[in-house]
C-alpha cells in the first residue's frame, strides 16, 4: 500500500512539475497522429502514455480499432455506436471536421498499442481486462511497467489476475540484466510454473550475460517444459487424428450407404458435399439480409436443407442415371464422374468460380486450452457432430422398417424382392439417405474448407480409400477406417512432412488391400457371392 | 468435358465477337487483328483465370473505342484450356495455326507456361505472361508482366527482417515448382545474410491441402524459440483458406507470428472472414487500396465492365493492363503484328502502371515494377505500409549458385541464358 501512496505522489509530482511540458507533448502527439506515418503514431502513442493524458485509454483504444480519425489538424475518436468525440478533450462534436480519414497502423503499432493497453488496463477493476493487460505485458516484457506491475500485484486479490501478473512480472524480470539475481530466479520459477510455448520463448530469450546460476536454473527449467510439451505434443497429434478421422467418417459415410450397401460406384458423392456447402451459405445470405438475430443458429437451419437438397438431387441422379446402369460398375463410375463435372460447372455458373464466404456462428470460433492442449472449438463440434450423425444412421439402419429394408435388399435381393420388397424404391431411398447425408458433410465441411466448386473433389479420393479400407458395406468398418486413417496420417504428419505422409499411407492401403481385399470387416454371407 | 469446352469457346468467341459487332457494326466488314486470350474458364484455376480474361476483352473493347491499332480494330479470341496443362498447349496451336493470332495473353500456372512454350516457339508467336512466377527462364517468345522473386519474395522478406526484425523463418509452400525454386532462392539469400540453417524451417503441402492442425502447432512451437518469427508463403490457391482460418483459431496473430504470402490476393480473401487475419502480410506489385489517379479510373471502370460495385482488382490483372499497353506500342512502333517485328520492338517500351510510376520492358523480357507490401485489412483489402521504387525483374536469380551468372538478353546477345563468365550462351 505505501509503494502505491509514493508511486501516486511520484506521478503527482511529476504532473505538477511538468504541468507545462505536457501540454506540449500533448500537442505534439496529436500532430504526429494526424501525420499518417507509422513512426509517427508509435511516437504519439509514447507521447500519451509518457504524459499520462487523460483521454490516453479512450484514444488508444480507438486507434486499436480503427475508429480513431485524424485530418486537418483534427483528432476525432468515433465512438462505438457512432458518434464523433474530440480526442482532445473528449467533448461530443457537433460536425465532422472534412477530411477525416481513420488512422492507419500496422503490426509494430499494433503491437505498441496492446503494450500500451496492457499498461493502462493492469490496475482496471474489470479481473478479464486486469488479465488481459498482465497477457499483454507478458508478451510485450516492457520494463517500464514494472512498478506498475508491482502495485496491481500487491492489491490483486483474484488468484488468476494474481498469477498472470506474477507472470508478466517474471518475463519482465528475465530479461531484466540488472534485477536481482534472487528475484530472477524466481522468475524462471514463476515461468517454468506456466509452461507453456510462450514462457518456453520466454525463457529462451534469457540475455546471454546471466549468471551461470541462473543460465543452469534457466536450462533446467527448459528441459522441463520441453519434455512436457513433448508429452502433450503426443496427446495433440492424437487429437489433430482423431479430428482428420471425423472429417473423414462424415465425408465417407454417406458413401459407405451408397457404394458400400448398394456397390454403386459414385463419383458425384463428392458434389453432394458440395450441395451441401453451398446450401449452407445461402441459408447464411439470407439470415444476413433479412434475419441478422438468427445467425448464430444458421447452421441448425442449413441442416435439414441441406439434407433434403443433396438427398433430392441424389433421388434424381439414382432415377435418372445409375438405375438404368445396374451391374456395369464401369459404366456407372463414367457416368457418375461426368454428373460430377456437370455439376460443378453448374455451380460455378450459379454461383461463380470464386470462393464464398461461410461464417463461424459464435460458438464455433476460437480455441480453448485444455491442459497443454490447444482445442479449437469448430473442430471439437465437428467430433460431436460426426458422432451424432453416426449413431443416427446406425439407428436408422437398425431400427427403422426402412432400415430393415435396405439391410434385406443389401444381403440378397432377389430374395428380399421375392418377400415383396420393392426394391427399385429402396434403392432410391438408400441412395438418397448416403447422398443427404454427404450434404449434411457439406454443412460441417464449409466450416473448414473453402466452399468453392471444386470442394468435393479433395474428399472423393479419401473417401473411397475410407470405405475400401473400413470394409464394403459395413458402418462400423467406415468408423474405424476413418478413424485409423485420421490417426496415422496425423501421426506420420510430424515426421515424414504432409506430402510423404500421405504417400506413406497410400502404399500401406495398397498392401492392406492385397492382404485383405474386402477391408478391416469384411462381410460374411451370401452378400459376398452376390 | 470436350463438348462443355467446344460449347465455352464457341460462347466466349461468340460474346466477343458481339462486342465488336455490337460497337463496331461499320467496322465488321474490315480486316481485324486478332488476339488470344488463353485462361482457364473451366476446372480448378478458373477462380482465378476467370477475371483475367475479362480484363482483356475489356482492355480491348477500351483500344477499340480507341480507333484500334494501327487503324485496325482488334478481336479478341477465347479459349478454354480447362485448367488441363496438355490441353494448354493444343488451344496455344489452335490460336496460333488456326485463328492466326497476333498476341496471345494468357497462363496462370508455371505447368500451363511450360506446357505452351514448345509451341510458341515452334509457330514463334507472342505470349504475354501475367502472374508472378519463379524466374529461371528467359524465353524469345514470352513477355514477363508478373514479378521475378527479386521482384517480390526478396523484398518481402527484407521487409520483415528490417521492420518486425524476424529472425527465424517458416518457409511454407505447396509442394510444386514455384515454392520449390522460390524456397530455394530464399534459403540462399537468408543464410547469405547470416540466418542458421536451424532458424530455417521449410514446409510443403499437398494441392488442396485442408487439413493445417498439424503444420499450424508445428509453427508455434517453431515460433517458440525466444525469437521473432515470421511465414513465408507459397502456399497456393484454395488450400489459403483453411490455413488462415487455422491460424485464426489457433489464436496466432500478425503481431506475434505475421505471415507474408505470395499467392494471396483481393481474390482469394473474398472466401474468408478477414477479422483474425488482420496485419498479416502479402507482397504484390499491385494493390487495389493503391491511391493512383490511374487505379481509380482503373477500378472504376472494371466495375463499370462487370456491372458490380464489389468487383476486385488484383496483380496479375495490372500485369495484363501493362503488358497489353505495352504490345499496342510495340506494334504501333513496328508498324506490323508480325511476331519477329513486335519482339524486337518489345524491349525499352514503357507504359503506366497503375501504382504511379512508368513500367519498362527489359532485354530479358522481364519488366520494371515496384514492390508493394500489404498488411490485411478488415475489409478484406490490403493497407499498403511499404512500397519500393521500380525493381527490375531478374530472369535468372542472382542467389542460387547454378543461375548467378546468367542473364537473358535479347537485344545484343539474343539468347536467353547469356553466361557472363565464359561470355558463350547456353546454361550455366
Amino acid at each position: 500500500m505505501t509503494r502505491l501512496l509514493r508511486m501516486i505522489a511520484l506521478i503527482l509530482a511529476v504532473a505538477l512539475s511538468a504541468g507545462a511540458a505536457r501540454a506540449q507533448s500533448a500537442d505534439e502527439a496529436f500532430t504526429r497522429l494526424g501525420a499518417d506515418s507509422f513512426s509517427d503514431t508509435n511516437r504519439a502513442i509514447e507521447l500519451l502514455i509518457a504524459g499520462a493524458h487523460p483521454q490516453a485509454a479512450v484514444i488508444i483504444e480507438a486507434l486499436a480499432e480503427g475508429r480513431l480519425l485524424a485530418g486537418g489538424g483534427a483528432v476525432v475518436v468515433k465512438t462505438k455506436d457512432g458518434k464523433l468525440l474530440d480526442a482532445r478533450t473528449g467533448a461530443a462534436l457537433a460536425s465532422e471536421p472534412p477530411g477525416l480519414n481513420p488512422v492507419r497502423l500496422n503490426n509494430g503499432v499494433r503491437r505498441n498499442i496492446q503494450a500500451a493497453l496492457g499498461g493502462l488496463g493492469l490496475l482496471n477493476p474489470d479481473t478479464a481486462k486486469r488479465i488481459a493487460a498482465a497477457e499483454a505485458v507478458f508478451k510485450s516484457r516492457d520494463v517500464s511497467l514494472l512498478p506498475v506491475i508491482e502495485t496491481a500485484i500487491s492489491r490483486e486479490t483474484d488468484t488468476r489476475a494474481k498469477a498472470a501478473l506474477r507472470q508478466a512480472q517474471a518475463a519482465i524480470l528475465i530479461a531484466k540484466t540488472d534485477a536481482p539475481p534472487f528475484d530472477r530466479l524466481a522468475a524462471v520459477d514463476v515461468l517454468r510454473e506456466r509452461g507453456d510455448q510462450d514462457a518456453l520463448a520466454t525463457l529462451r530469450s534469457l540475455p546471454g550475460d546471466a549468471s551461470p546460476a541462473l543460465k543452469d536454473a534457466q536450462a533446467r527449467a527448459v528441459a522441463d517444459i520441453e519434455g512436457k510439451l513433448a508429452l502433450w505434443r503426443t496427446v495433440q497429434n492424437l487429437w489433430y487424428g482423431l479430428s482428420l478421422g471425423s472429417v473423414l467418417l462424415l465425408a465417407a459415410i454417406g458413401l459407405a450407404i451408397t457404394f458400400g450397401v448398394m456397390g454403386v460406384i459414385n463419383m458425384a458423392h463428392g458434389e453432394m458435399v458440395m450441395l451441401g456447402a453451398y446450401t449452407t451459405f445461402i441459408v447464411q445470405e439470407v439470415i444476413r439480409a433479412r434475419f441478422p438475430g438468427l445467425f448464430d443458429y444458421s447452421l441448425a437451419i442449413a441442416l435439414p436443407l441441406a439434407f433434403l437438397v443433396a438427398g433430392l438431387v441424389g433421388i434424381a441422379i439414382e432415377r435418372g442415371v445409375i438405375r438404368f446402369l445396374y451391374g456395369r460398375p464401369l459404366e456407372t463410375l463414367l457416368a457418375t464422374w461426368g454428373i460430377s463435372l456437370i455439376l460443378q460447372q453448374a455451380v460455378r455458373t450459379a454461383f461463380g468460380p470464386t470462393n464464398r464466404e461461410v461464417g463461424a456462428p459464435n460458438f464455433m470460433s476460437g480455441a480453448f486450452e485444455l491442459g497443454g492442449l490447444a482445442i479449437t472449438w469448430n473442430r471439437l463440434w465437428i467430433i460431436v457432430f460426426a458422432a451424432l450423425v453416426f449413431a443416427a444412421l446406425l439407428a436408422i439402419l437398425k431400427l427403422t422398417p426402412i432400415g430393415l429394408q435396405m439391410r434385406a435388399v443389401t444381403q440378397n435381393r432377389r430374395m428380399a424382392s421375392a418377400m415383396g420388397i420393392r426394391t427399385g424404391r429402396v434403392d432410391a431411398l438408400t441412395f438418397g439417405l448416403g447422398s443427404g447425408v454427404a450434404g449434411l458433410a457439406g454443412v460441417a465441411l464449409s466450416q473448414i474448407d473453402n466452399v468453392s466448386p471444386n470442394l468435393g473433389q479433395s474428399y472423393i479420393i479419401d473417401s473411397f480409400m475410407v470405405v475400401v479400407f473400413g470394409g464394403v458395406g459395413n458402418l462400423w468398418g467406415t468408423l474405424v477406417g476413418a478413424l485409423t486413417l485420421g490417426i496415422a496420417n496425423k501421426l506420420l504428419e510430424p515426421y515424414a512432412g504432409a506430402v510423404l505422409g500421405k504417400i506413406a499411407l497410400l502404399v500401406f492401403i495398397i498392401l492392406f488391400i492385397q492382404k485383405r481385399p474386402r477391408g478391416l470387416f469384411a462381410l460374411k454371407g451370401r452378400a459376398v457371392e452376390a | 468435358m470436350s463438348v462443355n469446352t467446344t460449347r465455352r469457346v464457341v460462347l466466349g468467341a461468340a460474346l466477343a465477337g458481339a462486342t465488336i459487332l455490337g460497337s463496331f457494326l461499320p467496322a465488321a466488314a474490315q480486316e481485324t487483328i486478332k488476339v488470344g486470350i488463353l485462361h482457364s474458364l473451366s476446372g480448378t484455376m478458373a477462380i482465378s483465370e476467370t477475371t483475367l480474361k475479362d480484363v482483356m476483352l475489356m482492355l480491348i473493347e477500351e483500344q477499340n473505342k480507341k480507333g484500334g491499332v494501327l487503324g485496325k480494330k482488334l478481336e479478341a479470341v477465347v479459349v478454354d484450356p480447362a485448367s488441363n496443362w496438355p490441353l494448354f498447349a493444343e488451344k496455344a496451336r489452335e490460336l496460333i495455326a488456326k485463328d492466326k493470332v497476333s498476341a496471345v495473353f494468357g497462363c496462370w500456372t508455371s505447368v500451363s507456361r511450360k506446357s505452351v512454350l514448345p509451341v510458341f516457339k515452334e509457330l514463334n508467336s507472342v505470349l504475354f505472361y501475367p502472374v508472378q512466377y519463379e524466374g529461371e527462364e528467359s524465353e524469345r517468345n514470352v513477355f514477363y508482366t508478373g514479378a521475378a522473386p527479386n521482384q517480390q519474395a526478396i523484398p518481402a522478406v527484407d521487409y520483415l527482417a528490417k521492420e518486425e526484425k524476424v529472425q527465424r523463418w517458416v518457409l511454407a509452400g505447396t509442394d510444386y515448382v514455384y515454392p520449390r525454386t522460390t524456397n530455394k532462392i530464399l534459403e540462399a539469400y537468408l543464410k547469405s545474410k547470416g540466418v542458421p540453417a536451424e532458424d530455417i524451417m521449410i514446409n510443403y503441402t499437398p494441392f488442396g491441402h485442408s487439413d493445417w492442425q498439424t503444420i499450424v502447432s508445428d509453427i508455434k512451437k517453431f515460433g517458440s524459440a525466444g525469437k521473432k518469427t515470421a511465414v513465408v508463403s507459397t502456399i497456393n490457391g484454395d488450400a489459403n483458406v483453411p490455413f488462415y482460418k487455422e491460424l485464426g483459431n489457433q489464436g496466432i496473430k500478425a503481431t506475434d507470428i505475421p505471415v507474408v504470402a505470395f499467392s494471396v490476393g483481393e481474390e482469394e480473401l473474398a472466401g474468408i472472414d478477414t477479422k483474425p487475419l488482420l496485419g498479416h502480410l502479402a507482397a504484390w506489385n499491385y494493390f487495389q487500396s493503391v491511391k493512383t489517379p490511374e487505379n481509380e479510373a482503373f477500378i472504376k471502370q472494371w466495375k463499370a465492365y462487370k456491372k458490380s460495385d464489389k468487383a476486385v482488382t488484383n496483380d496479375p490483372m495490372e500485369a495484363h493492363v501493362i503488358g497489353f499497353a505495352m504490345w499496342v506500342k510495340a506494334v504501333e512502333k513496328a508498324k506490323s503484328t508480325d511476331p519477329d517485328k513486335v519482339i524486337d520492338a518489345l524491349p525499352g517500351i514503357e507504359a503506366p502502371n497503375l501504382t504511379g510510376g512508368i513500367s519498362k520492358m527489359l532485354p530479358n523480357h522481364h519488366i520494371t515494377k515496384p514492390v508493394l507490401i500489404g498488411e490485411i485489412k478488415a475489409d478484406g483489402q490490403f493497407d499498403v505500409v511499404s512500397k519500393t521504387g521500380l525493381v527490375a525483374g531478374d530472369a535468372w536469380s542472382k542467389e542460387l549458385d547454378g543461375s548467378k551468372d546468367l542473364v537473358g538478353d535479347w537485344v545484343e546477345k539474343k539468347c536467353g541464358n547469356f553466361n557472363v563468365k565464359t561470355g558463350k550462351c547456353g546454361g550455366a
